[in-house]
């Protein structure tokens, strides 16, 4: 479905990935995890063309996004849903705006209509009562779950989220862990979660990728990432065994 | 596309090559914020659509509203001092109700249309700029793009239009207060009576000043509206980023208006 081949990026002339490759199937929920700094959300930013490689390039399906433009780049955008580290609302729009602004600019649904969707989709990620409020009063976890739910709002086949579930608290992470798998399960959506937490990324993921240096060092389903010999992975692992001890075993 | 990547320069080698890249830089910055706002013209067309009203509407109401009172206090204080300074001067030739001509022309000409530009951009053009610019800072305007919505569209046409249309009508406000600044320090200071004053400038002035005048604040609000969402899109650098922004807006629309205000005086008056 999305395809890395050789992508190579410098960004304010430090090599953020280098001769990147690997293949995400379609359905899948692939995961990306590593340090700070390490180029997760670049990775995402290639998959929607907001980055271009120096080399090598990008696919999704059979289109080469990398060196798409105008209505071709257009079409392929809007089979992504794309949930940004910042959220990235707009400040002016109440929350019902926000998330149906898609509905709104898009599409010749009614009012009513839109509406009645956006209650929908706020309702998956737990937000009934925001409806009427402004970012600005929501917690930075609340406003990520509103950008949720605006990445979901057109059904889209694929679905990028960089960092869900940051700045929540375990019991809604876990409902966002639950929607991801739920429109996977039920949909067949494919998606491509960055993430820092552990306990996603074994209870979701296809497949889990450790990025590091600029490198894919690990990529393996779950089961066997745990098992990595890598010392990045290890490191990794290690580091979150102390606070997620119930992870740990789950897996 | 509005959204570019992130640019990275080598450091310059010597000053020919920093002086150099400089103005190509300046060369394309120019020329995408020209196709910026031609884009924008050809997206007026869509302005009382269900999709674009509502914005379009609104930033009507705020370009008219946020810099009125400012525009009040200046435009009174232009047309005082207008007359004063031409009035102390024509006093010697015993010719002091000649302000009323003066001032008027001078308002529907110049000073009316360039004080207005002057304080919208400031007010109006900064804060386009700096939201604009957070929205760029905070991935909005890449959000947008990738929900397929012509940020364009979306935001520099409605602000463009607010702009192209308020501005003669703020000019068409503030030569009046002018004027009728003018007559007060005429009246009180330079004993013209306002019967005197008021015959005095409708006798002088012509449609053409006036005209011109609001054709020149027309052109000054699509130049605040050009450079404004320009410098906003191409914010880099965080909230640091949002003040420079700003700044330059401020700065490179008083230029742009005192060059070209040139340009369309010399053009029509000479
Ligand atoms: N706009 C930019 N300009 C310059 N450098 C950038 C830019 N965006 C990213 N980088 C660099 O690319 C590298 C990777 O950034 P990226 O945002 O992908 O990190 P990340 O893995 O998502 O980290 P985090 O977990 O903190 O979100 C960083 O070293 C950063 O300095
Ligand atoms: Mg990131």
């Amino acid at each position: 479905m999305i395809r890395f081949q050789r992508v190579t990026k410098h960004l304010g002339g430090k090599l953020v990935l280098d001769k990147v490759s690997f293949e995400i199937e379609k359905g899948e929920t692939f995961i990306i995890v590593g340090v700070s700094g390490a180029g997760k959300s670049v990775t995402l930013k290639h998959m929607v063309r907001l980055l271009t490689p120096e080399e090598g390039r990008v696919m999704v399906g059979d289109d080469v996004v990398s060196e798409a433009r105008g209505a071709d780049l257009e079409r392929i955008r809007s089979r992504f849903g794309v949930l940004f580290q910042s959220a990235a609302l707009l400040q002016w729009l109440k929350v019902g705006d926000n998330v149906g602004l898609p509905l709104h600019q898009r599409t010749d649904l009614s009012p009513d209509e839109i509406d009645r969707r956006v209650r929908e989709v706020l309702e998956m990620v737990r937000l009934e009562d925001v409806f009427e409020k402004y970012p600005a009063d929501l917690s930075g976890g609340m406003q990520k779950r509103v950008g949720l739910a605006r990445a979901i709002i057109m059904n889209p086949e694929i679905i990028l989220y960089d960092e869900p579930t940051s700045g929540l608290d375990p019991v809604t992470s876990r409902t966002i862990d639950h929607l991801i798998d739920r429109l996977r399960r039920e949909l067949g959506v494919t998606s491509v979660v960055v993430t820092h937490d552990l306990h996603s990324a074994l209870a979701i993921g296809t497949r889990i990728a450790m990025l590091d240096g600029g490198k894919i060092v690990e990529i393996a389903s779950p089961r066997e990432f745990v098992k990595s010999r890598n010392p990045v992975v290890q490191s990794f692992l290690e580091s979150q065994y102390i606070t997620r001890k119930g992870a740990w075993e789950a897996a | 596309m509005i959204t570019h990547e992130p640019e990275y320069f080598d450091p310059p080698l010597n000053l020919f090559a920093a002086v150099g890249r400089r103005v190509l830089l300046a060369c394309r910055n120019t020329g995408r914020a020209l196709i910026m706002i031609a884009e924008a013209f050809m997206h007026i067309r869509s302005v009382f659509s269900r999709r674009s009203r509502h914005e379009a509407l609104y930033q009507l109401f705020f370009t008219g509203i946020k810099s009125l009172g400012v525009i009040t206090v200046v435009a009174m204080f232009t047309g005082m001092i207008l007359a004063l300074q031409t009035g102390l001067e024509l006093r010697r030739f015993g010719q002091e109700v000649n302000i009323g001509t003066a001032v008027t022309v001078t308002m529907l000409r110049e000073m009316g249309p360039f004080m207005t530009a002057l304080i919208v951009a400031a007010s109006v053009g900064s804060a386009i700029a700096a939201q604009l610019g957070t929205m760029v800072v905070s991935e909005e305007i890449a959000a947008l793009e990738l929900m397929s919505v012509n940020p364009v569209r979306f935001l520099v046409m409605p602000r463009l239009v607010g702009l192209m249309v308020m501005m003669p009508i703020l000019t068409v406000y503030t030569n009046i207060i002018g004027i009728v600044g003018g007559a007060v320090v005429g009246y009180t200071q330079l004993g013209v009576s306002l019967q005197a004053y008021f015959d005095n400038a409708t006798r002088f002035a012509e449609n053409k000043d006036l005209y011109v005048g609001l054709f020149k604040a027309f052109v000054f609000g699509v130049i605040i509206a050009t450079v404004a969402c320009h410098q906003g899109f191409a914010t880099t650098g965080g909230a640091l980023g949002v003040g420079r922004a700003t700044r330059r807006t401020v700065v490179v629309s008083f230029l742009t208006i005192l060059v070209i205000g040139y340009m369309i005086t010399r053009l029509f008056y000479a």
